[in-house]
């Protein structure tokens, strides 16, 4: 029965080159697949191509292609990413330039464009926002990025045109995976149990190393060997959709079924109901089988069909939040750091009461990530950091909260130091359901 | 005993909402994490971080549970004023509660 072997390249937008780097060189691979894109990361791209009609693809694009091109290109190992974020064709463009000063003659290069829905975004205007569960009109500000999360269409179209390459902007992150899959096997589009298979490859795939052992050591009780040197995972699969987990061997980390069972629960809901543009697929009866050191074979994922409509992620311009910190440490810090809470919240009132529409006040070390008000901590610790944030309309009032926190240097507690201060312009996502049929995958391919 | 003597965690994120898988090492345990982690202590657990309902989902063959929690990451992570911003470190939480 015929095999392919899918490697991953990236779990997200700033991840490690050199995995993918040896997946290549080494995995056998006959394609990887790059996962670049959050949910806000297409709005923040969308703001760099107004200002340069040229970028608004992932940042690293260039950094990664420079290496990853040439060693595919001599190892024969296909390439698809959604590094073009807001801008694939400028991303497409710029891996020809790329291709052609490594003389990589011949080199096909795609990009799928389509899911940019800005230009038609008022006729939404009166669909519901999950967020809000108000009407897109009624955002509180103004739409920077619309993008429809499509399925594996038009990745298929550029493979079926001979791709080496396949650069797409918003698609489901499976989606990069599942493509090849079809492609290679010839899998019908309705084949709901293939395709709940396949969407289970992308989604143990999707996020590189947290499936070989990345995101999950615990010592002495979860011990990850090599994570220094963490391996990215490779999949086989079969025609019949059946498929395992491995690594290269050299590579550090390791695949067993907790590393496998960890990452399968990783950003599901229902497991029964894994709504993607191409398949909702089914893990709930996924099982597990070590067959050999670092080789899992997994079974048991189905799927049922598609739904009607496409997820769109509607960046808009949220608001300001400004943060600022500093430390405390030695005898008593927890009080010193209870204190310049204290000052702060005066100084809030006293300054510009009543300015901001949401504050939050931590001390890290006691209460910033948990802060169930009966939760009891533990001894006091030997050092404690301050953190002040708030929500603001503008930049002027979100920075009184990092200058204030500053200020306790000279005019707060004993021994306070190591102070930082930031205001971040917040583009925040909501998300709008939108008819598959207004969403049409387009293909252009360059030869190099 | 702290779940953390018997189960693995990990923390999922979408939009507002968390999810918190909880996984037994051993087999043995999934019956019994079953009958002691309900949504309803799980809620109790996150007072003051989860303002929405939990709901629990489970993947029996992989002695896994599912919390998927509403309202519980600070309005999102897009714009969320917590220094977690994904609520990543919620497993970690989760994974200190006592049975």
């Amino acid at each position: 029965m015929k095999k392919i072997r899918i490697g991953s390249g990236a779990g997200y937008a700033g991840d490690r080159l050199e995995p993918s780097l040896e997946l290549i060189e080494k995995g056998n691979l006959d394609y990887i697949s790059y996962e670049c894109l959050a949910e806000r990361t297409i709005a923040i791209g969308q703001q760099a191509k107004l200002k340069d009609p040229t970028k608004g693809y992932n940042s690293l694009l260039e950094h990664r292609m420079e290496k990853a091109l040439p060693l595919c290109w001599e190892h024969k190992v296909k390439l698809i990413t959604n590094m073009g974020s807001a801008n694939p064709a400028a991303a497409a463009a710029k891996c020809v330039e790329i291709a052609r000063a490594h003389g990589l003659n011949g080199m096909k290069i795609a990009c799928v464009t389509g899911d940019d829905l800005l230009p038609v975004i008022d006729k939404y205007m009166d669909t519901e926002v999950w967020e809000t569960g108000e009407p897109l009109s009624k955002l509180p500000g103004e739409i920077v990025s619309a993008n429809a999360y499509m399925g594996v269409e038009g990745i298929l179209k550029a493979l079926d045109q001979g791709a080496d390459v396949v650069i797409t902007g918003r698609v489901s992150d499976p989606a990069i995976f599942l493509a090849p899959i079809i492609h290679e096997f010839g899998w019908a589009l309705d084949d709901w149990d293939k395709l709940g298979k396949g969407t289970m490859v992308g989604h143990l795939l999707e996020c590189a190393g947290q499936v070989t052992g990345g995101y999950y050591a615990e010592p002495g009780k979860k011990d990850v060997p090599g994570v220094g040197h963490l391996g990215f995972p490779i999949i086989e699969i079969a025609e019949d959709g059946s498929f395992v987990v491995t690594k290269v061997p050299e590579a550090g980390g390791m695949v067993t079924p907790d590393t496998c069972a960890e990452q399968i629960c990783y950003e599901i809901h229902d497991p029964t109901k894994y709504l993607t543009p191409d398949v909702v697929a089914d893990f709930k009866q996924v099982k597990f089988t070590q067959i050999d050191k670092d080789v899992v074979k997994v079974e048991g994922a189905t799927g049922r069909p598609k739904t009607e409509t496409f997820k769109c992620s509607i960046g808009y311009r949220d608001c300001y939040i400004g943060d600022g910190e500093i430390s405390y440490g030695g005898p008593g810090c927890v009080a010193r750091a209870k204190l310049a809470l204290d000052i702060m919240k005066e100084r809030l009132e006293l300054v510009a009461p009543n300015a901001f529409d949401e504050l939050k006040f931590d001390i890290i070390g006691c209460n910033s990530l948990y802060w169930n008000p009966d939760y009891k901590y533990n001894d006091e610790p030997s050092e404690v950091r301050v953190r002040v944030a708030g929500r603001a309309k503008t930049k002027a009032v979100a920075d009184i909260i990092p200058n204030e926190v500053e200020a306790l240097y000279t005019n707060g507690p004993a021994g306070g130091c190591g102070a930082v201060k930031r205001t971040r312009d917040i583009v925040s996502v909501a998300s709008i359901l939108v008819s598959r049929y207004d969403v049409k995958p387009e293909v252009q391919v360059f030869q190099v | 005993m702290k779940l953390w003597e018997i189960a693995h965690s990990r923390t999922g994120d979408k939009g507002n909402i968390s999810n918190v898988s909880l996984i037994a090492y051993d087999p043995k345990d999934f019956e019994m994490l079953k009958e002691k982690v309900t949504p309803e202590k799980v809620k109790e657990h996150f007072k003051g971080i989860v303002k929405g309902d939990v709901v629990r989902y489970e993947l029996p063959n992989i002695c896994a549970m599912n919390f998927v929690m509403y309202a519980a990451l600070g309005g999102g992570v897009t714009r969320s004023l917590s220094v977690d911003m994904h609520g990543k470190g919620l497993s970690s939480y989760l994974l200190d509660m006592e049975i």
